[in-house]
Order: C-alpha cells, then structure tokens, then sequence
C-alpha cells in the first residue's frame, strides 16, 4: 500500500499528503491528551488537567480543517478509487479522533470537579490499568494508519474485547468498593464514568482500524468483532 | 473477480458460463476472443467481453487503448478500413455478426452510431431524423414519418427547442442541440444499441448534463455503449466499466465497484490519474 504519490498533477498528492499530516498530528495530539488526562487522575493534578482541557481546542481545531481540506478536495480533484477512499478515511478518523479528545476532555474535567475530594490511589489503579492498555491499542492504530498496515489495524481491532473484559472487571470492582464504604461512592462513581470513558476510546480505536481497512481492500470489515458482554455488566446481572 | 488479461486470452468462444472474467448472464451482446488488426499492428488482443441489455456499459482508457476500435466492430465500422482485419467471435441476440451471410445495412439499423462531433447532415432538421426510417422503409405515409420524426425528436429531449422550425437546417443548431438530433437521428430507426464515441467531448457542461440526462431516460429501451475520457461521466451515466489499456481488456466490472476499488493496478492507475 502505498501513500499519495505518483499523480500526474503533483498538487493533488500535496492535497491528499497534506490531509495525511493533518491527521498524523491529530493522532498525536490524542494520544497525549488521553495519556496526559489519565496522569491528571492519578496523580491528581489538577493543573494537568486544566492544560488537557485547554489542549481539546487544538484538536478540534486540526478536525475542522482536515473536514474542510477534504471537502475542497472532493470538490476540486473528484477523487476515485484509493484517493477517495484517503479523504473518506481522513474524514472518518478526524471525526474518530475527535471524539476520542472530548472524552479524554471529560476525563480531566471530572478531575477539576473532583477537587479534593479524592481517595486512596489504589482505588484508580484499575483505571491505570485500562488506560494503558487503551493508549497501547491507539498508538498502534495510528501507526497501522500511518503505514496503511491492515495486518495491525485487525489485530488491533480484534483486541478491543480486551479492553471491554477489563472494564467489566473494573465495574465490579468498584462496585465492590462502594458497597464497601458509602463514602467512596461519589468518587467510585466518577471513576466509573471515567473508565467507561476510557471503554469509548477503545471503540473509537477500532473505528479507526476499521477505516485503515476500508482504505487498504476498498470493501468494510464484515465479520463479527470479538466482544466482551458489556451490557450484561453495566445491567449488573 | 473480474478480468485479467491472461484469463481473458484463456478463455474460449461461444456462449459462456457466468462468472467467467468479463462475462456477465443475459447479455445483449457478447464477445469472445476479439482481435483486431490494421496492417502489422495488432490493436485490439483477444477481448471477452459480455455487454449487458437495457444498460449503459463505459469503455474507458487511454488514447490508443483499443476501446474505440472495438466499439466499432460492434456495428462492423471496421469494414470500411481497408487495412483492419477482425478474428474472433461477436454476437447479438446469439447471432454472429460477422456471419457472411449477415446484410450489414441492417445490422447498422439494430445497431446506431452517435459520434465525438455532432455530425447532422447539411439538410432540414426534419430531413435528418427522417432519412434512416424512409430509406429503411420504417414508414408508410407521410403521417407516419411526421410520428416518427416527433418521437424520436421527443425521446432525444429536443422537441421542445426545435418543434417550430423542423425546415431549419440541422447544422444551424448549437452544438449540444445538434449532439441531440444526432441522437434522435440514431432512434429513428429503432435501434436495439447505440453506440457512443465520446458524445460530448466537444459539449460544454450543461450541453453535456443534457445529453446524459438523456442516456439516463433513454438507457430502459436501449442497450448502449458508450466511449469517453471524462472518467466522472463513466461513473455518472454507465452501470458497467471496462478498462482497455494497449489494445488488452484489462478490466470489467460494476461501475461502483471500478469506481471506488478496482481489482488491477492498471485500472487504479488510469481512473486516479497516476502515471501507468
């Protein structure tokens, strides 16, 4: 798989490397919000995360112009086949991407809320957990991205149910610590919340490995992903 | 799965199975094994292809690709070059065109011709719909030729526009008008295909979304191919692509699916804009 090269009107490969860019720093930008808004919670750093919340407006930023860029590409170059397939999945990730920045932005305003009000460390170590895991799953799919390796985009999609098993694990968990003692509850409860945020990003990762699969066969991933049953846990059956 | 050029070459003559590279079921017209030759040069190199009924099928491809040469050997054009020699085997409705036995005149009424250049003859817009049906016989009475005239002017969207002034001579119309009557000129005679050799190379943009306007309403009565370079019309007004490239049928498929995942590089190359 090769990247935008090649064309006989060289701006267009401009126009399509540029969006590749683009997205690269997007990634970029996600992966540290995401890692930095996790650190915030742990170490409780609340300037941290006023900083991680700051940083969500790049990203939004880096969305608007990669729509925007790729519109006026579609419009001028009426892209086909694999150059389509480029700017659709560009499109698709910003908005992945994006999405993946709000979360981590919820992430660090729960730790503004929280102001204080904070437990033992080792009630958020399960937290830990899961984030880095997520954080592993979403650098990898930015570099199956990068490379247009649909071998890691599938692995990494077939891992998600990791991620998913694992918050059903932390769900019980905290579940377990608010039976415990009542004056965990308001913590735990945030805490959920913020592993469930955590649940979302992996979703929005194998979103992604789904497009860099679009954009290497040209057809969508159509088998069954392999899932944790997550609904039963949040029912707490 | 469609079309590699080495099944192609491998494949056999007659009626094939679906499923085959190129070969579709039910079609209007098939070809097996088509070679074409001018003089030394072999310009078209065992083509298998099948043409769906009551659809618009692209062929599309780089100058000198073939994809005009074997449009015209779909209504026997090539004849009239003196150096081209046609082998293999092309059938409409199961009959073999080639046949000796075969009166080309006729065949030319089953099969029109709409060309890159609007070409109306230098007569009456009403003459030049009127010819094909009067020297095919098509009419009985100067009523029925009026009928024909009127609906065929009808069918090729431009009744409208010249309904007033049918004794006005045909080559006075702009050029997107006269790439119409050169349409309607083809209906007339009640053709089962039209051929298209790049129909509106020489039309601006609103000229031009007319006469595919067109194609689109005419495309239920009539099988047609059609020859462009504008990849973006292939896409807009054919359900099927094929893909020449040095005289070899590189590629066929669904329109949709050339369009956003070709099977060959070559084909990737050309609609994309890459160097081949």
């Amino acid at each position: 798989m090769t990247l935008a090269d090649n064309h006989i009107v060289s701006s267009f490969d401009d126009d399509l490397n540029e969006l590749s860019d683009k997205l690269a720093e997007m990634g970029g930008l996600c992966e540290k919000l995401v890692g930095e808004s996790v650190d915030a919670l742990i170490r409780r750093d609340i300037p941290l995360a006023r900083r991680v919340i700051d940083w969500d407006r790049q990203i939004d930023r880096l969305q608007h112009e990669i729509e925007e860029h790729g519109i006026l590409t579609i419009a001028k170059r009426a892209p086909v086949a694999i150059d389509l397939r480029q700017v659709v999945a560009a499109l698709r990730i910003a908005n992945d991407l994006e999405r993946i920045g709000d979360l981590a932005k919820n992430i660090a305003k729960r730790v503004v809320a929280l102001d204080g009000a904070f437990q033992p460390p080792k009630l958020a170590a399960g937290v830990a957990h899961i984030a880095d895991l997520t954080l592993a799953q979403l650098k990898e799919v930015l570099d199956a991205y990068t490379r247009r390796d649909d071998k890691r985009a599938l692995e990494v999609w077939s891992q998600d149910g990791e991620i998913d098993a694992l918050y059903n694990s932390l769900f019980r968990e905290l579940l377990t610590y608010m039976m415990e003692d009542p004056r965990n509850i308001g913590f735990c409860a945030h805490l959920l919340f913020c592993a469930k945020n955590i649940e979302r990003i992996g979703d929005h990762a194998t979103n992604v490995a789904e497009t860099v699969y679009y954009v290497v066969h040209g057809t969508a991933l159509t088998e069954d992903r392999p899932k944790a049953e997550l609904m039963s846990a949040e029912l707490g059956d | 799965m469609d079309v590699s050029a080495a099944s192609v070459a491998k494949s056999a003559p007659g009626r094939a199975v679906a499923g085959q590279p190129g070969v579709s079921p039910d079609p209007k017209i098939i070809a097996r094994d088509v070679n074409v030759y001018y003089g030394e040069k072999h310009a078209l190199k065992n083509v298998t292809v099948d043409v769906p009924e009551k659809a618009v099928m692209a062929f599309i491809g780089p100058s000198g690709c073939g994809k005009s040469t074997f449009l015209r050997c779909i209504n026997r054009m090539n004849d009239t070059v003196a150096s081209a020699r046609v082998t293999g085997l092309i059938q409409i409705d199961d009959q073999d065109i080639y046949d000796p036995s075969l009166d080309v005149v006729q065949l030319r009424a089953r099969v029109g011709m709409v060309f890159q250049k609007p070409n109306p003859f230098p007569k009456s817009i009403y003459e030049n719909v009127a010819y094909g049906p009067r020297i095919h016989g098509l009419a009985r009475s100067k009523a029925e030729l009026d009928e024909i005239v009127e609906s065929s002017l009808k069918k090729a969207s431009l009744w409208n526009e010249v309904k007033d002034r049918l004794g006005d001579t045909g080559t006075g119309l702009s050029g997107g008008q006269q790439q119409r009557l050169c349409i309607a000129r083809a209906i007339a005679v009640s053709p089962e295909i039209i051929l298209m050799d790049e129909p509106c190379s020489a039309l601006d943009p609103i000229a031009t979304a007319r006469v595919e306007e067109l194609i689109e309403e005419i495309r239920r009565n009539y099988t047609i191919v059609i020859v462009t370079h504008s990849m973006q019309q292939a896409a807009r007004v054919s359900q099927r692509v094929a893909f020449f490239h040095l005289g070899v049928l590189v590629e066929t498929g669904q329109t949709e699916k050339i369009f956003t995942s070709p099977e060959d590089k070559r084909t990737q190359d050309y609609i994309t804009g890459r160097f081949g």
